[in-house]
């Protein structure tokens, strides 16, 4: 009996040895939380990939992925920052989002790893002003893994069938309001846009404010030396009125989509869209095709000579990863590992625009991509997407603004107020 | 008068008759808590808490991460600029829109065709009264994506039908137009919900005690004085609950606004609860959100309040 006793209560404590050993050996696995929105099968086992060949070389360390759609990824972001439980590591696009969070504690400072070894991973960055979008006051809190610029992709076919020269795009504002004349005047859709959206429609806007004011106008407004009803913001609104009463875009573009307009342009239906680097997959995406492939190609944004802006002056964006405030080291070196130039020359033959130097061969072959990462280096003034680099808030009142515009809902005064009245309440 | 003479006894005992008295009493608390406890953790929880702490957020700029400090508390000043933003004026304009064409237009469709497939000798009622119903069944977000498509502005159903029925049509892109928007938004509204209506209406038809009709017929009424005199009254208190329902539904419609325009082309088909997402929610204004989201508590809270205590208290009054 005593004998028996003796027996279970060994075997008790054998079996709660291993499972605490069990637990403990658990414990020494660090896991990273990683949130990106890359729905698209390509890009999302791309990022599986990533994943697994690091975990491979670090057997400690379980990564554990949550992919998101975009819309869903942001609401559900609030959501846990407003729990104070970030991510460890998660898709953003840097800019005034990414900061309201920083000022809120939410985020981790990974400076001390850029910085370290003589600024060794901080100077990888081909894009250094990407780069500095993740940062507020010395402290950075992401790094962007693919970044472009917007520009106008057209259909070369299209133009050559109105009597333009494919090889020799519209250079000056003018010269583009003859094109789309031409362009309608022959019987083809101009421009596609998926104003559903707003954000498609806002660029169109953001453009000619940077071509008009420059960098000095929006810096003015931003820091609130000046205000976003300043002349060259309400003139943007003029300059886009000019455009809108050629009536250029597709019809019904107020109730469609951005992936609708993308797959017209790979349609060969519209023979403009203005765009970001992403565009040539979106539309072969959405128009269930082989796309336009050689016919193709893109240009900067037209020039206004009359504005105070450089024609080089860029609009644009990417992607970026940011690290929350609970984030193991172990995140911060996955993160150097992303954003090696393997890794991104492995990407950019998926759909990644490099960022780091020497990941660029990749696309070597592709001249619109080229193209678009030379305007985003050599960019004397780059400007982050309004909606993204302002205050959340005043970043959709552009869009708003914007819009009121394309259904000819508000004078280009009554568009710059708007925003400014949600710029005073929210930045002064 | 028994019961004075009873009350002698105890008064004899009564310390004892207190012990028992308190037991007894405190195994009667003791019962209520136990059956009330669980409910009221639930509707502590999920409802109370989380509307006290709402009312508590909307008196700061809180933009929902970070502490509620004394430096972002505004006391009123996300109601007074509520009460002064513009667009919020229009969301409640096209919610009350809205409303009155539900209550207007749905509302009578489905009693129509309650009266007509919920009884009566139509041949294929049962086909219909099921086919009528399906709308009900599909999700809200569904529904708005299906007439997202019927809609479309290129190759939707709805320009099409038209363009083959009406030579010379010209299409319209029914969800880019700031000025059918709203009515279009409120067609799929009927589509989705009279259904729902339907079937109650066809409850409330069967419940009408047959005999009563035939005594008005034998009396000589035609069939619209039937309808006008016997069925419509008795159906009353059917009608004023869909009534109250549709109005209710009214002041929460957000899904199929949210999915089929986002309240867009600027502005022109925002209702309360897309305008509370879009300058609540989505730009970060939690603050305000909470302010918009009281001011809609208590829009609905006194009108139920006020619907039950005079409406259909007025009801109970007949039926006694």
């Amino acid at each position: 009996m005593k004998k028996k006793l003796a027996a279970i209560l060994t075997l008790t404590f054998v079996v709660a040895l291993l499972i605490s050993s069990g637990v403990v050996s658990a414990q020494d696995k660090v896991t990273i939380n990683w949130w990106h929105i890359n729905t698209n099968t390509a890009e999302r086992d791309f990022w599986d990939k990533v994943a697994q060949d690091y975990m491979a070389a670090n057997p400690n360390i379980e990564i554990e992925i949550t992919v998101l759609e975009n819309e869903a990824f942001k609401t559900r972001l609030v959501t846990v920052m407003q729990a104070n439980d970030p991510p460890d590591l998660f898709q953003s696009w840097g800019g005034g989002v990414l900061w309201e969070f920083a000022r809120a504690g939410l985020l981790r400072n990974i400076a001390p790893e850029l910085e370290a070894n003589n600024s060794e991973w901080k100077n990888s960055f081909a894009a250094q002003a990407a780069l500095d979008l993740f940062s507020l006051d010395g402290e950075y809190y992401g790094v962007p893994w693919t970044w472009g610029a917007v520009g106008i992709f057209y259909n070369k076919a299209l133009f050559a069938e109105a009597g333009l020269d494919p090889e020799n795009p519209p250079a000056t504002w003018e010269e583009f309001l003859a094109a789309v004349q031409q362009l309608k005047d022959a019987g083809i859709t101009p421009i596609s846009v998926g104003e559903l959206e707003k954000w498609p429609g806002h660029f169109w806007w953001v453009y000619l404010a940077i071509r008009l004011g420059g960098e000095e106008a929006f810096l003015n407004a931003y820091n609130r030396e000046g205000a976003f009803t300043d002349e060259p913001f309400v003139q943007a609104g003029e300059y886009l009125n000019q455009l809108i009463e050629l009536e250029p875009f597709q019809e019904g573009h107020l109730a469609m989509g951005y992936g609708d307009a993308a797959g017209m342009m790979g349609r060969g239906e519209a023979a403009m869209e203005l765009m970001g680097q992403w565009s040539p997959g979106t539309q072969r995406f959405f128009c269930d095709c082989e796309g336009l492939g050689e016919d193709l190609g893109w240009f900067p944004f037209p020039d206004v000579p009359e504005g105070a802006g450089d024609a080089a002056d860029v609009l644009g964006g990417g992607d970026g990863f940011a690290v929350g405030k609970n984030a193991p080291d172990e995140t911060i070196d996955f993160l150097r590992y992303i954003t090696s130039v393997d890794v991104q020359a492995a990407a950019a033959d998926v759909w990644v625009v490099p960022v780091v130097k020497g990941a660029e061969t990749a696309i070597a072959d592709d001249p619109i991509l080229m193209k678009i990462i030379e305007a985003r280096n050599n960019a004397p003034y780059f400007q982050l997407y309004y909606d993204q680099f302002l205050p959340p808030a005043v970043g959709q009142t552009v869009n708003d603004a914007v819009e009121a515009l394309f259904t000819r809902a508000a004078s280009p005064e009554e568009a710059a107020a708007l925003i400014e009245e949600a710029a005073s309440f929210e930045m002064d | 008068m028994s019961a004075t003479r009873f009350r002698v006894l105890p008064r004899n005992t009564q310390p004892h008759a207190a012990s028992i008295n308190w037991n007894q009493r405190f195994d009667k608390l003791f019962t209520i808590a136990l059956f009330t406890i669980p409910g009221f953790s639930i509707f502590l929880t999920f409802l109370l808490i989380p509307i006290t702490l709402t009312a508590r957020y909307s008196l700061y700029e809180w933009k929902g991460f970070g502490d509620l400090t004394s430096e972002n508390y505004a006391g009123l000043g996300n109601y007074q600029r509520l009460y002064e933003h513009d667009v919020f004026h229009q969301a409640v304009e096209h919610t009350f829109i809205i409303m009155g064409l539900s209550l207007l237009i749905q509302l009578p469709l489905a009693l129509g065709l309650a009266l007509l497939v919920g009884r009566g000798e139509l041949p294929g009622r049962r086909f219909f009264r099921t086919l009528l119903f399906i709308p009900y069944v599909f999700s809200e977000v569904i529904t708005a994506l299906i007439w997202q498509y019927v809609y479309h502005p290129r190759n939707g159903l709805a320009n099409y039908t038209f363009e083959k029925i009406i030579p010379g049509f010209e299409s319209i892109p029914w969800l880019g137009e700031r000025e059918y928007v709203l009515y279009a938004i409120f067609a799929v509204l009927t589509w989705k919900f009279f259904g729902f209506h339907m079937l109650l209406y066809m409850a409330g038809l069967q419940s009408i005690p047959k005999d009563l009709e035939e005594a008005a017929r034998i009396d000589g009424a035609g069939e619209w004085n039937v309808l006008r005199f016997v069925t419509l009254p008795l159906m009353g208190s059917t009608i004023r609950l869909t009534v109250f329902l549709s109005i209710l539904g009214s002041f929460q419609q957000f899904v199929i606004v949210n999915v089929m325009t986002n309240g867009g082309p600027f502005y022109a088909s925002e209702v309360m609860g897309t305008y509370l997402y879009k300058f609540g929610i989505q730009r970060f204004n939690l603050g305000y959100g909470s302010a918009i989201a009281v001011v809609l508590f208590f829009t609905t809270l006194i009108f139920s309040i006020l619907y039950q205590r005079f409406v259909m208290r007025a009801e109970q009054e007949i039926a006694r």
